[in-house]
């Protein structure tokens, strides 16, 4: 660089890289990252689905923000739709119609924007859900598992302060329910309630509020752990399920630069362009239809979008406990499904810890499990979901009850009974599921795949003839780990003095023991059963 | 007791370098049946091989690109050609807007043709030669850690902090209360309860107002099986502090046989079977009001809360904790319905200090 | 001229005299059609209704007294085919195919009313939606009938598997005589409560946001029920779609046939 010659023979793109190098070193970065390689699997791509929705989300918003008026005074409506004309409204539902109906464009980025909104929770959750099921939170990734947690549970309450902001009858009623689950709260309930609203409710005030909490707090918050969230991916690389040539010490697949800066820049595009045609197609949260809010009006059907229908259904299907005692109401009712909306979440956050807790490993893990393979993990995520879902059906118990000619009351009780049984009864088939997919597994590598061909044996036998698997074949489905149960050891010491055995040791025992003991995993095909195999009497 | 005994075959190989330049690995090897054979040799594309089919991708690829930008331009002239509020039947999505449907399909088809051209040149184009990069641990070395502790425990020594207790506490003192003006700074968020959740509008003599002809209610409006919903007296719609107020006092009445009506109470409170019930739900707080004039319950249909408004309106089904409160009413000299009182009771769900 | 005079009194008195007795033959020919009409509607109501209602319209252990239900209640419920019902029937009596003409409706109602009196069926400019005030309409159905038939009448769920039925495709009249009369579990509306300009207004908002001319801006309306149809169609078609897509992007590309 020193002698000018050089200098002026460097292409301009190569000068401007050794003047941002010279302030920022970004060459070093570079280094590290320009060829970084990501494997290829279409359920690495979940979490892309999950950041793409949000820059779309972030983008129309801030559009959405040009036009919105965050006020909750009251106007009369004299704009273009006419079923409203000459009706009053707060001045955050005239706005939200005017965007719909007046601006050009307007309703298309308000759909986009809430299609993005439904998408991108939607995204989180089988994106975590993927995570879950493969075993990927496992170390060094538990730090990453919860940013994402936290990224699910803040976009919850983005979306819902978002749902909130337009002061439609339907947002109105959600608000109104969540006014009632705060008082709810012992001792401080009313506190919150008037603190929040500015006074009764529905007050003057929560619109402005909501939308600061909306567009700039919990953004601004979720903003920062997805850049940290990356950051971690790019740091850890990025899991890989087993294969030939693909260990725990390298990854495998193409290159940043170019494959994948093509193929998740493209699939970017992809994305948006995929919600843009759906904003152009379908109508969500049509505002003009519902009215402005009224809290002494309401409508069937009142239902919140669907990553708040669990907690909905929590409330739905709880019986109406309510205590009274000196002078003071404990709102179990409200109270309880408040708490276990907190807890069903938080089961799943902590899950790696209680995992790693039992099998005490401490090594890093960057092959991915096979569900199958982990059968308790997968029969305990598998119990989870039931659990949301069934959750989920009581959140809408109204919508099932007349599109399937069922009594609300009934469907009411089957979500009350199914949220203790389902999840156990689930639990139960998956384990047994899996586990018939490992024996499965062990019979394949061991006697090869069934080839289709029938065949007939001199003396009149027919037996289908069985191909031996390809050593790539065999050595994937052999290549996963299998854990023996902790054991408690002697309680009783070589000199006969008796070890206090802690309790929570012997809990990891039995916890130990259902995840791995007999029964829990089927024992892999071992090297001499091959060989007996096939020795003995050829390929069956 | 801390770490369990993997077996140690059952880790994962580690790759052998010299399998990449392998050809078929069909072949078992017989000695390790189950070892890693390393990565597949990479097999070529039909591209890779037939240039012909290259050039097709390479078209394919600049053709998506092309139909983008023409969508870019068929997006600019739907906005600046179609009027905002043309409305247009499309099959079978039904009557919508043309805007609309136009900006979303060339919008949507300009963005897919960019990601889908990108995909199809990095799928069929670019190199697909898998390359394996090594991981490092993450945790650093011993000789590392140490360094780090060293110079930890130098700078917490040279602070004198642990020396100097008063120092410390001092600071924690003080960083512990710092935070306290921002939760004071709260306070004026709103104001402190007090007994507003227990009073509403409602008070002696106030009048029932239909909501829908804004006129005062005779008892004769009221018929058996009809339902029909009130305000007080003064309150309008124009009222600043209107959604607050009807929040509260919102009414529903009905009118039910004497004889029908089972809970004494409920009777004494009613004129000639007329009866008035907050419409608030004693859950949540949502308008409940979905009447069946045969069985008299009212479900509300936020949370299915059901209640008896033949049998002072107590809970049969849902997650409601007490009845709905019921408006004591009479008839004033007029011969209009008035409210002999507020609610006995606050209105809508319950809270801690409702008691 | 006294001719003149004398034709113009006889033309007065002719003219006076038809003034005077024809309008009294009219009514009396109307009469005795009404009667006939009674008749008729007797008879329709021996074949179709007295099994249940009894023989009068008194009532019996399957079906409700018809004494003073009047004609609006008998227009609805034989025009929207839900009477004659079945006999097993689920929580609700369902709407259906109607069966009779509107003529013998009318006789079955004339017979209905003739019993005690009740709503008559309301006439063609008290249903129809002209003139009337939309957004007043929107307005009233979110108070009065929204929290039952949802935003814009789509139906939604009762207690114990009875429900609110969707308003669409419902005749202004049979809206109109539903609000009167209160059919099953629906309360009434009487004008007392709900005035007849009400129920114009209501009917007019009805016809402006749930009919088949009734535009949806953004799109298909997915059937109009909310955050549960939008949720479903987000996650099937959204991320659905979108994992098909992600599918693509990351399958292996075809290799060249080994020769």
């Amino acid at each position: 660089m020193s002698n000018k010659d050089d200098r002026r023979k460097a292409p301009a793109g190569e000068r401007v890289a050794d003047w941002a190098d010279g302030r920022l070193g970004i060459y070093s970065l570079a280094k590290a990252n320009m060829r970084k390689i990501f494997p290829d699997h279409w359920s690495f791509m979940l979490g892309e689905i999950c950041l793409y929705s949000f820059i779309i989300i972030i983008l129309t918003g801030v559009y959405l923000t040009l036009f919105f008026h965050p006020s909750m005074n009251e106007v009369e409506y004299h704009g273009s739709y006419v079923p409203l004309q000459g009706q009053l409204m707060s001045e955050a539902f005239a706005s939200t119609l005017d965007i719909s109906f007046d601006v050009r464009g307007g309703l298309l980025i308000r759909q986009i924007h809430h299609w993005a909104a439904i998408i991108f929770l939607a995204g989180m959750f089988v994106h975590m859900m993927r995570v879950f099921f493969t075993g990927a939170f496992r170390k060094p990734r538990e730090i990453n598992w919860l940013f994402g947690f936290l990224l699910f549970v803040l976009g919850m309450f983005t979306g819902f302060t978002g749902y909130s902001l337009p002061d439609d009858l339907l947002s109105g009623t959600g608000v109104r329910f969540t006014q009632g689950a705060i008082l709810s709260v012992p001792i401080v309930g009313t506190y919150i309630s008037m603190f929040l609203f500015g006074g009764e409710f529905p007050g003057t005030d929560f619109v402005a509020r909501f939308y600061s909490i909306h567009i700039l707090l919990l953004p601004g918050i979720m903003l920062g752990l997805v850049v940290g969230h990356l950051i971690l991916v790019f740091y850890h690389k990025h899991t890989q399920f087993a294969g030939p040539g693909r260990t725990n010490k390298n990854v495998v697949g193409m290159p940043l630069l170019p494959v994948y800066m093509a193929k998740a820049g493209g699939f970017f595009f992809l994305v948006f362009g995929v919600i843009a045609a759906i904003a152009g197609i379908a109508t969500v949260n049509p505002i003009w239809v519902l009215g402005p809010y009224r809290p002494d009006q309401v409508s069937t059907g009142a239902q919140p979008d669907w990553y708040m229908g669990f907690a909905e259904g929590l409330v739905r299907a709880m019986p109406g406990w309510e205590i009274n005692f000196w002078g003071h109401t404990l709102v179990l009712g409200v109270f309880i499904p408040l708490v276990l909306f907190g807890l069903f979440l938080a089961i799943i956050a902590l899950y790696p810890f209680i995992e790693s807790w039992v099998t005490g490993d401490k090594r890093e893990h960057h092959i991915l499990d096979r569900p199958r393979n982990a059968p308790t993990r997968t029969a305990f995520g598998v119990a989870w979901v039931t659990g949301y879902i069934i959750m989920l059906i009581g959140g809408g118990n109204d919508i099932v009850a007349t599109h399937f000619h069922l009594s609300i009351n009934a469907v009411t009780w089957f979500v009350r009974i199914g949220f203790f049984a389902g999840p156990v009864i689930a639990f139960i088939i998956t384990k047994r599921i899996c586990l018939g997919l490992q024996r499965r597994d062990k019979d394949k590598v061991l006697h090869g795949r069934e080839s289709g061909i029938i065949k007939r044996l001199p003396h009149g036998e027919f037996i289908e003839v069985h191909e031996p698997l390809s050593q790539e074949q065999m050595y994937t489905l052999t290549a996963h780990e299998q854990y023996q149960p902790v054991e408690l050891g002697p309680t009783v010491d070589e000199n006969g003095v008796e070890r206090k055995v802690k309790g929570s040791e012997k809990l990891r025992a039995k916890l130990s023991d259902a995840y791995y003991g007999e029964g829990a995993q089927i024992p892999k095909p071992t090297v001499e059963e091959y060989r007996e195999i096939t020795s003995g009497h050829g390929h069956h | 007791m801390s770490s369990q005994d993997i077996p140690e075959e059952n880790l994962p190989a580690v790759q052998s370098a010299g399998h990449d330049e392998h050809g078929v690995v069909s072949v078992a090897d017989e000695k390790h049946p189950f070892a890693d054979p390393g990565l597949p040799p990479h097999e070529h594309r039909i591209q890779d091989v037939d240039e012909r089919a290259a050039k097709r991708s390479e078209r394919s690829v600049a053709l998506m690109f092309t139909v983008s930008m023409l969508a870019t331009i068929a997006f600019i002239a739907a906005f600046v050609a179609i009027p905002v509020d043309k409305s247009v039947f499309i099959f079978p999505l039904g009557h919508i807007s043309a805007l609309n449907f136009a900006l979303g399909i060339t919008l949507g088809i300009a963005l897919f043709c960019i990601g889908a051209g990108a995909v199809h040149w990095a799928r069929t184009l670019m190199s697909d030669v898998e390359i394996a990069d090594e991981r490092h641990p993450i945790e650093a070395e011993p000789e590392v850690r140490e360094k780090v502790f060293a110079d930890f425990k130098q700078g917490a020594k040279e602070s004198a902090l642990g020396r100097r207790k008063l120092i410390r506490n001092t600071m924690l003192g003080a960083l512990t209360l710092v935070p306290l003006s921002g939760v004071v700074l709260l306070r004026d968020l709103g104001p402190l309860p007090g007994t507003k959740l227990r009073h509403t509008l409602w008070s002696k003599g106030k009048l029932l107002v239909n909501m829908n002809t804004n006129q005062p209610l005779r008892p004769s409006d009221v018929a058996v099986g009809s339902l029909t919903f009130a305000k007080p007296e003064g309150l309008e719609e124009h009222d600043h502090d209107f959604q607050n107020e009807i929040a509260k006092a919102a009414l529903m009445i009905v009118r039910i046989q004497p004889e029908d009506i089972k809970d004494k109470r409920e009777l004494e409170w009613s004129h000639e079977g007329i009866v008035a019930y907050s419409k608030i739900c004693t859950h949540v707080g949502c308008p409940i009001s979905l009447y069946e004039q045969q069985t008299h319950h009212v479900l509300c249909p936020c949370h299915q809360s059901t209640f008896d408004l033949s049998d002072g309106a107590r809970v049969i089904f849902g997650p409601a904790g007490h009845a709905l409160p019921q408006l004591r009413i009479g008839v004033n000299d007029e011969g209009y319905l008035e409210a002999l009182g507020d609610f006995e009771e606050p209105v809508g769900p319950a809270f801690w200090e409702r008691g | 001229m006294a001719a003149l005079v004398v034709l113009l009194l006889a033309l007065a008195c002719t003219g006076g005299l038809y003034a005077a007795f024809a309008p009294a033959s009219k009514a009396q020919a109307d009469e005795s059609a009404q009667s006939l009409t009674i008749e008729e509607g007797k008879k329709l109501y021996s074949v179709g209704c007295a099994s249940c209602h009894g023989t009068g319209g008194q009532g019996t252990s399957d079906g409700p007294s018809l004494v003073g239900v009047g004609a609006a209640s008998v227009d609805f419920q034989v025009g929207t085919g839900r009477m004659p019902a079945a006999t097993s029937q689920g929580p609700q009596v369902p709407k259906k195919k109607n069966i009779y003409t509107q003529a013998e409706i009318d006789q079955l109602a004339a017979y209905i009313a003739s019993l005690g009196a009740g709503p008559a069926v309301p006439t063609e400019d008290q249903y129809s939606p002209e003139g009337a005030d939309i957004a007043k309409g929107g307005e009233l159905f979110r108070t009065n009938c929204a929290q039952c038939h949802n935003f814009t009448g789509k139906g939604g769920a009762l207690t114990h598997g009875k429900y609110a039925p969707t308003l669409e495709g419902v005749e202004p009249k049979h809206i109109y005589e539903a609000m009167q009369t209160g059919p099953q579990n629906m309360p009434s509306f009487p004008d007392t409560t709900l005035s007849e300009k009400n129920k114009k207004d209501i009917i007019a908002y009805l016809d402006a946001v749930n009919s088949e001319q009734t535009e949806s801006p953004g799109g298909l309306e997915l059937g109009g029920l909310g955050p549960v149809s939008e949720g479903l169609f987000g996650w099937i078609f959204g991320l659905g779609g979108l994992i098909a897509v992600a599918v693509w992007v990351a399958a292996r590309t075809a290799k060249a046939k080994k020769s």
